[in-house]
This record gives structure tokens, C-alpha cells and sequence, in this order.
């Protein structure tokens, strides 16, 4: 209410001092500035240097699967606090509150150009994305499900690696999640593995890396360690392209980098080389 | 056993000078033990160790962090902090002894797997999260011990296994307490604090199901007694081992993904 009222005074004080100025977008990594609407108009791809941006699941959604196809599975799981973590159980809430999510992923089933598959999506708006005991379970029943009913799977991987008010607890959802991927593949099913920024830590180090085709999005960040942490080890500044998509292409870690407006369609060629068709009605 | 200590007091504990390595272990536990060397990609990390030897006369497969116990020892082996061909040898290890059906017997003893250039140039996250999947599923038992440092990923990439045993002093953690103090506080000064929060000893790792069994230390510690610590753990292997390879190999795989599946806290 306050706020309000000081906002409108600052308005007419503003009023025909200044110009109107479009609300811009600063680039974390070509750090060059575009407006916000030509950025939006991309999806969230830099105009300047064509770095993707972080999408909300809801979005990334709406740009890769079939119209109304989406199916979510498990909507409703929320976290608890298995260390009785100070301020652990607040800070959940809150961030429901704020960002409309229950965890830090989505996932469900869906087509893409009539393509059947089972889709996570991880939100780094949720604690960054973190790895906690919903995430783990939500992926590891999406892998179970797609198992179950002979479905390919595909992850959009962006977190910054385990959550750490759950300690040891968050540790265990690398085995989790990385043991139904080992069924999944062993079922014969297909796991494309597509990483966002940022895709690190613990989710790196399990699930991310274990996709029977890895896609990144071009100059986002994927690595195990934080680069501060290997700063520190070695004593010296990183080159900037350390860690980026097109390093680990180069390095082997990574099968094409694919930009996001060909993402759905070159997932659609993927899935339809695997047999995955359009079901007949 | 010791009166009970804090989580804090432990880690002291575990950083003692002369703590038990696996190096002193093998000799006190194992026969006619033979090192293998190198994951035939790349090179060969010392700072993970695997061979053959047997235990009670049955040959066996052991895959190691290495501690070293000074400082030159230590440079050498890293520091017990290993590169992505240390998992990658260990995962090699690993399948031989399936092959040859040998149980394997995993010793977790690490800060945590490097962080740096070469180990990220070589793909540490893909090598951790490669053993974690196969490990899963290789059709032979695994029983992993955590001799001290249970550090992260690091621990992890040698820790999925039938059963995992803690030594009474030992910690098993998602990252050390002072990384952890200083990410979520800022302040690497309150490791302490940190430590005593997280839930990182022996009896939390059962509490929490992460951990079956305990293995009983020496008065004071282990480096008090290494015949007797030997001893322990030993009698543990000497029951556990004979015990899984009994089993149906598809029931202990199954129970071996439902150890893993059922840790969690949600609601729903
Ligand atoms: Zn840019």
C-alpha cells in the first residue's frame, strides 16, 4: 500500500523529465545490453551473442511439446525436511509463493509433432534448481513411468547441483535418479538429455551425463566443479569459455549443440528415428 | 565403544595423524592381494587403488580411495581426491570381477573427487554419474565400507552397493562442513556448527537408511589399535560377503535399486 503510493509519486516526479527508455537486458556473458522485448521475442536468446537464456519450465514447455498435450505426473509432491534444517521448511514456502512451483522440476507426459514422451523440465527459479529429495523422486518415477509403458524420455537439465539443506539425503538422489536411467536403458528405452543453463554439481554428475544423446543449448554453463571452487585450487583466473557447451562439445562430452527456435523440431527427427511415431487413433 | 561424541569431535578424530589407511588394512585383512593398474583410456589415478586378493581364502575385488599417511604419500595419491580415470579404472575393476564373478569391496575414504582443470577437461561428472548407473546394476554383491571421508560425488561414484558399512568415527557427506558453512552462510568459520546440522555421522547415515551396519573402533579411535580395528572389520566381511554371495543375484539387485529408491522426504 506505501509502496504503492511512493511509486506513483515517484512516477509523476519522472513524468516529462525523462524520455521514455525501453526495459533492457543485460547478457551475463556477452555482458553487451538489447532491449528486453527483442530478448523476449527469442525466448530468452541474447540478440548479440546468442546465449540462451534460463526459461521457465511453463515456457519451455509451451515451446517443445504439441499444443495441449501436456500431461503433468506428480504435480503435487512438496518437500519436507528430512535434517530439520534451520529456515528450511519457510524458505520452500515462500518460494511456492513467489514462483507458483511445489519444486525445482516438472514433469510429465506429452507429444512433439505426434511423438509420445515422458518430459522433465528442471526451474532454476526454485533454490537453483537443486537436487533435493522432490526432484530426485519426481525424475526417478518419470523414468519408472516411461519404463512402465515404453516411453523415450527427455530431461532439460539446469541446476546448480544438490540441496544442500538436505544433506546427505540429496546426495542419495544421484543413485536414485542415475539407477532408474540405468533400467530405463536397459528396458531398450531412448534418454535425450538436453542441457540448460546451468547444468552442474550433483545433477551433472548423474542423470544430465547419462543420455543416450546429450544436446546442449549453445554457451550455457555445464561442469561438474564451480569454476570458484577451481579458482581457488589453482590459483589463477579461468578462460571465459571454460565450462561452456562448445567446450565440453569439443572435449566429448556433448553430441550437438542445438539452438533453442530448432530444438522441438530436431527432437521430433529424434524420436521419430527411434521409432517413436504418432500413434493411430 | 567410545561414550558418545559430537559429529565435530569425530572429524577431529578422522583427521588424526596415523588414522588406518587402506594400505595399512589390506595386509591385515586380505591374502595374495594383487594390484591392477590404469583405466585403459587414459592413465592410471593413484588415487584409487583395485586388485585381487582374498578374503577367508575366497578371491575377491577391491577398489580403494587412497589416504596417504604423510605428506609425500599424500602428494602422490592426491590426496585421496581422485580424476575421472580413478573412477573409470575402478568401474573397469569392477567389471572384471563381474565377469569372473568376485564379490567387490568398495573402501570409501575422500575429501571428494578433484575440482580442477584436467578433471573437468576429461568429463568428472559424466565418469561419477557413469560408475553410479553401472554400479547399480553389475551382477555381483558389492558391500562398501567408509573408512573416514565419505565426501560427496567422490564417495558416491564407490558407493552404490548391497550394504554400506560406516566406521564408528567415519562421516559421509554431501560436501565438507566448512564448503557447506560457506555456501549457505558465507562463513567458513562456522564449520562447526555446520558439522553438528548436516547429519553426517555413522548413526545418522543408519538413521537415515543410507548406512546398514557400523563397525566398531578402538578405544579412542582406530589408529589406537590396527589389529583390532582390522579385526572388525574383517568379522564384518567375513559375515557379510559369504551372506550376499548366497543370494539370487536378481533379488539382490532388486533390493539393491530399492535401497537406493526409497531415501527421500516428500509430501504428497
Ligand atoms: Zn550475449
Amino acid at each position: 500500500m506505501f509502496e504503492d503510493f511512493f511509486n506513483v509519486v515517484k512516477k509523476r516526479f519522472n513524468d516529462g523529465e525523462e524520455e521514455y527508455k525501453p526495459p533492457m537486458f543485460k547478457c551475463p556473458r556477452c555482458q553487451d545490453t538489447s532491449p528486453l522485448s527483442k530478448y523476449e521475442e527469442l525466448h530468452r536468446v541474447c540478440p548479440k551473442c546468442n546465449y540462451h537464456g534460463r526459461l521457465a519450465s511453463a515456457e519451455r514447455i509451451a515451446i517443445t511439446v504439441d499444443k495441449d498435450s501436456f500431461r503433468e505426473l506428480n504435480g503435487g509432491m512438496k518437500g519436507a525436511d528430512p535434517l530439520e534444517f534451520p529456515d528450511y521448511k519457510e524458505k520452500q514456502a515462500e518460494l511456492r509463493g513467489t514462483t507458483g512451483l511445489n519444486d525445482a522440476v516438472i514433469t510429465g507426459t506429452a507429444t512433439i509433432k505426434g511423438s509420445p514422451a515422458v518430459i522433465g523440465v528442471m526451474d532454476s527459479r526454485f533454490m537453483m534448481g537443486s537436487m533435493g529429495s522432490v526432484v530426485g523422486e519426481k525424475i526417478t518415477r518419470a523414468f519408472e513411468y516411461a519404463t512402465e509403458n515404453g516411453l523415450p524420455v527427455i530431461m532439460f537439465t539446469a541446476s546448480g547441483g544438490a540441496r544442500m539443506q538436505e544433506g546427505i539425503v540429496s546426495l542419495m538422489q544421484m543413485a536414485k535418479t542415475s539407477g532408474a536411467v540405468k533400467l530405463h536403458s536397459e528396458a531398450g528405452g531412448l534418454y535425450i538429455s538436453v542441457m540448460t543453463d546451468p547444468t552442474t554439481g550433483g545433477v551433472t554428475a548423474s542423470f544430465a551425463s547419462l543420455g543416450d544423446i546429450i544436446i546442449a543449448e549453445p554457451k550455457v554453463l555445464i561442469g561438474f566443479a564451480g569454476r570458484r571452487v577451481i579458482e581457488g585450487t589453482i590459483k589463477q583466473r579461468l578462460p571465459e569459455d571454460f565450462q561452456l557447451a562448445e567446450f565440453m562439445y569439443e572435449k566429448g562430452f556433448v553430441d550437438m549443440i542445438v539452438e533453442r527456435r530448432k530444438l522441438r523440431s530436431i527432437l521430433s527427427h529424434l524420436l521419430k528415428l527411434h521409432g517413436y511415431e504418432q500413434k493411430e487413433a | 565403544m567410545d561414550e558418545k561424541k559430537t559429529a565435530w569431535e569425530r572429524l577431529q578424530l578422522i583427521h588424526t595423524k596415523g588414522r588406518p589407511t587402506i594400505k595399512d588394512y589390506i595386509p591385515q585383512i586380505f591374502t595374495d592381494w594383487y594390484e591392477m593398474h590404469g583405466d585403459r583410456l587414459f592413465g592410471d589415478d593413484r588415487a584409487i587403488i583395485g586388485g585381487i586378493a582374498r578374503l577367508d581364502g575366497t578371491p575377491v575385488t577391491i577398489i580403494a580411495e587412497v589416504k596417504g599417511r604423510d605428506l609425500n604419500e599424500n602428494k602422490a595419491c592426491n590426496f585421496a581426491m581422485p580424476h575421472p580415470e580413478g573412477y573409470r579404472k575402478a568401474l573397469r575393476i569392477a567389471r572384471q570381477a563381474e565377469k569372473f564373478h568376485r564379490p567387490v569391496i568398495c573402501f570409501i575414504d575422500t575429501p571428494g573427487a578433484f575440482c580442477g582443470v584436467a578433471a573437468e577437461e576429461r568429463g568428472q561428472g559424466e565418469a561419477i554419474a557413469r560408475n553410479i548407473a553401472e554400479f547399480m546394476t553389475l551382477r555381483t554383491p558389492i558391500i562398501s565400507i567408509v573408512l573416514g571421508e565419505g565426501g560427496s560425488g567422490g564417495a558416491l561414484a564407490l558407493g552404490v552397493c548391497d550394504e554400506l558399512a560406516m566406521l564408528e568415527n567415519a562421516e559421509y557427506s554431501v560436501l565438507s562442513p566448512r564448503g557447506f558453512a560457506s555456501i549457505l552462510w558465507k562463513d567458513a568459520s562456522r564449520e562447526q556448527e555446520a558439522s553438528e546440522i548436516m547429519k553426517i555421522t555413522a548413526e545418522d547415515m543408519v538413521s537415515l537408511g543410507v548406512a546398514e551396519a557400523i563397525i566398531e573402533e578402538p578405544l579412542g579411535g582406530a589408529h589406537n589399535d590396527l589389529d583390532k580395528i582390522s579385526e572388525n572389520i574383517k568379522e564384518y566381511l567375513s559375515q557379510k560377503i559369504p551372506e550376499k554371495c548366497k543370494k539370487d543375484i536378481d533379488v539382490l539387485l532388486k533390493e539393491r535399486y530399492t535401497k537406493f529408491r526409497k531415501i527421500g522426504a516428500f509430501i504428497e
